[in-house]
């Protein structure tokens, strides 16, 4: 708790904060999930995804100058998930394996296995060298640094 | 057992809102199997982003509550371009029979996947039943 406070009041001073801060951390969930509803279906990405309902569902954030794709991923052994990048194209393959052991009588059936393939294609220039990914939780990150040649600068006048 | 038909997203359903939460953020359901086996029922339940400490789990009344929290301070300082789905915390009940051992339940995590055993009481295990 202490910690969120903390890391709240450092990125409030960066003045990178994209939510304002509320003493009920539930008031900071409700403004992320008003937030994440504004970019639902954003054309952002332009025609270069394929058609939304592709399997996993990708979130995009932008961080700075660089950017965050966030994957949902529940199920997926770290083990069965690839991820490959090239230019500005980022690929997330694997499979997803249920296993309920032998002799299982189903009551509930809702969670569904298979393999998946998606590729995206980002609108930006990336460093795809420079791609970072942490899976946790069944949440896949990837660090997506922009392109240095890409990154704004300041111009000084003479 | 994984066959290979190609996974297709799942859309988040929102909780039912009764009773109604005193927080307005939005909760979901987390999509769910149960079976069962020779000692015990099994509930898997699939919570991306929650972790250990997140989670929340209750019997009372016959009534198994699970309920996990996301740890959304991750995502302070990002904002967002594009989006395909929400986040929100997670929280589903179900009605027990009274077959449970209810002071044995226990829970793991793997992969934003938790596992509860339920372990069958022992006056629910079968039993040759003489006709007298």
């Amino acid at each position: 708790m202490f910690d969120q406070l903390a890391s709240r009041a450092r990125l409030a001073r960066g003045g990178i904060q994209m939510m304002p801060s509320f003493s009920d951390p539930f008031e900071a969930l409700f403004s992320l999930q008003r937030a994440l509803d504004a970019r639902l279906a954003s054309d952002w990405m332009g025609t270069r995804t394929t058609a939304m309902g592709s399997y996993p569902p990708i979130n995009i954030f932008q961080k700075g100058d660089d950017f965050v794709a966030v994957i949902e991923l529940p199920g997926v052994e770290k083990s069965d998930l690839q991820i490959e990048a090239q230019e500005n194209t980022i690929r997330v393959s694997g499979r997803k394996v249920i296993n309920y052991g032998d002799g299982a009588s189903m009551h509930r059936r809702e969670r569904v296995s298979g393999v998946f393939d998606r590729t995206i294609s980002v609108p930006i220039e990336i460093d795809p060298g420079g791609i970072q990914a942490e899976y946790r939780d069944g949440v896949l990150a990837l660090f997506i640094p922009r392109a240095e040649s890409q990154k704004p600068r300041t111009i000084k006048i003479k | 057992m994984a066959s290979d038909q190609e996974l297709q997203v799942q859309h988040k359903r929102e909780v039912d809102k009764k009773p109604e939460s005193t927080t307005p953020a939005r909760r979901y359901l987390p999509v769910t199997d149960i079976f069962e086996t020779q000692d015990a029922l099994k509930v898997m339940l699939e919570m991306p982003g929650v972790d250990k400490d997140g989670i929340e789990v209750r019997v009372e009344n016959d009534v198994l509550t699970i309920e996990g929290r996301v740890d959304f301070s991750k995502y302070q300082g990002l904002s967002p371009v594009y989006t395909e789905y929400n986040v929100g915390n997670y929280a589903r009940s179900f009605q027990l029979s009274s077959k449970i051992d209810q002071e044995r339940i226990s829970a793991d995590l793997q992969d934003g996947v938790i596992t509860l055993v339920l372990p069958k009481a022992e006056r629910a295990k079968p039993r040759k039943i003489k006709v007298g």
